[in-house]
């Protein structure tokens, strides 16, 4: 049900996710941060989450670069939706059905 | 909603808790996973290898894109070195989630870092945020409901993939952009005033630079790169 070639491509993706995910909890357990590296790493979460979420909002498969319309649309009550209830699930389910109104009407 | 939906004050270190405060990220778990069974079957990938991509490679966003180079033929190197570069961000969240648990032992550590996602990720620093530590049993126990909700989602999904063929109009999809919102509003509400206009400030520096990115990298560059030279102008310009 599966070849060796596959077998060989799905572990090596799994070695090349797996490193980075790890060698930090290895190697910062010797190593004690410079405190200037630790207050860059607390810009982190902000700057990952923001920058994945602006990647979303953005169709970069013209020659210029444009606001993708219907996602923007979905996310603007998203966020409201996320700053009104401060809750992962009723975001990520009011998101999920302005999305596919959205789909539905054009 | 369940009561679980706002991640608790400060608590002792529980398995059980770690499960609860993961449940509001299931439902985007299990949306995400079921498209990615559902779009693994339409890229002529079997559910033995949709189920052990989830097993092994275990990262949303890689999956998708792995699913359309497959289908596009693509050779195994670059489908290799595009996993990479997609999930180069994780070393920078596990830089982030590490000095939690310097006192744990290497084991455990790995664990930690093998489980790390965006999502769980996101649950983590929020936490922190609101009672300034994480604790080992908390994060297994979150670590591990999401993985098996993962894993379980995306059979689900290659099992009901013949009868779903266009998952988009169901707006699955949207569902792991709406998990990203609402991480990131929670970790900058957690924050004090002058912090929130400072996070707000360097978001705009954010979609500028982003948007300058998109026209000559690719998407998972342009996060890369953003990450990085915003958090060194969040650095230059934090007050003192």
């Amino acid at each position: 049900m599966i070849t060796s070639s596959m077998m060989w491509l799905l572990l090596g993706c799994a070695v090349v996710t797996w490193l980075p995910r790890v060698l930090p909890f290895v190697f910062v357990k010797n190593v004690i941060l410079p405190p200037i590296i630790l207050r860059w790493l607390a810009y982190i979460p902000v700057c990952i989450l923001s920058a994945l979420v602006m990647t979303n909002l953005f169709d970069a498969s013209g020659s210029y670069v444009t606001f993708n319309w219907p996602i923007l649309a979905a996310f603007i009550p998203t966020v409201l939706i996320a700053i009104w209830t401060k809750s992962l699930s009723i975001t990520v389910i009011v998101g999920v059905v302005c999305m596919a109104t959205i789909r539905f009407i054009f | 909603m369940l009561k679980t939906d706002r991640i608790g004050e400060q608590e002792e270190d529980h398995f059980i808790k770690g499960v609860k405060d993961s449940l509001p990220t299931l439902f985007g778990y299990i949306s995400i996973g079921i498209a990615f069974g559902v779009v693994g079957i339409a890229s002529n990938l079997n559910t033995l290898e949709i189920t052990l991509l989830s097993i092994l490679v275990y990262a949303g966003a890689a999956q998708f894109i792995f699913c359309g180079l497959y289908l596009a033929g693509t050779p195994a190197s670059i489908i290799i070195l595009t996993t990479f570069i997609v999930n180069l961000r994780h070393l920078l969240m596990s830089l982030t989630i590490a000095p939690s648990f310097t006192s744990q032992s290497l084991l455990r550590n790995i664990g930690f870092g093998s489980l790390l996602t965006d999502e769980t990720f996101g649950v983590a620093v929020t936490k922190r945020a609101q009672t300034g530590a994480l604790g080992p049993r908390w994060m297994d126990g979150q670590n591990i409901t999401a993985y098996l909700a993962w894993i379980a989602a995306s059979v689900v999904g290659a099992l009901i993939g013949k009868w779903i063929p266009n998952p988009e109009k169901l707006g699955l999809d949207f569902a792991l952009t709406a998990m990203f919102v609402a991480l990131l509003v929670l970790s900058i509400t957690a924050a004090n005033h002058t912090k929130i206009m400072h996070y707000l400030q360097l978001i705009s520096y954010m979609a500028v630079i982003i948007y300058f990115l998109l026209h000559f990298t690719s998407t998972h560059i342009a996060v890369l790169v953003g990450t990085v030279v915003v958090a060194t102008i969040g650095v230059v310009t934090e007050k003192k």
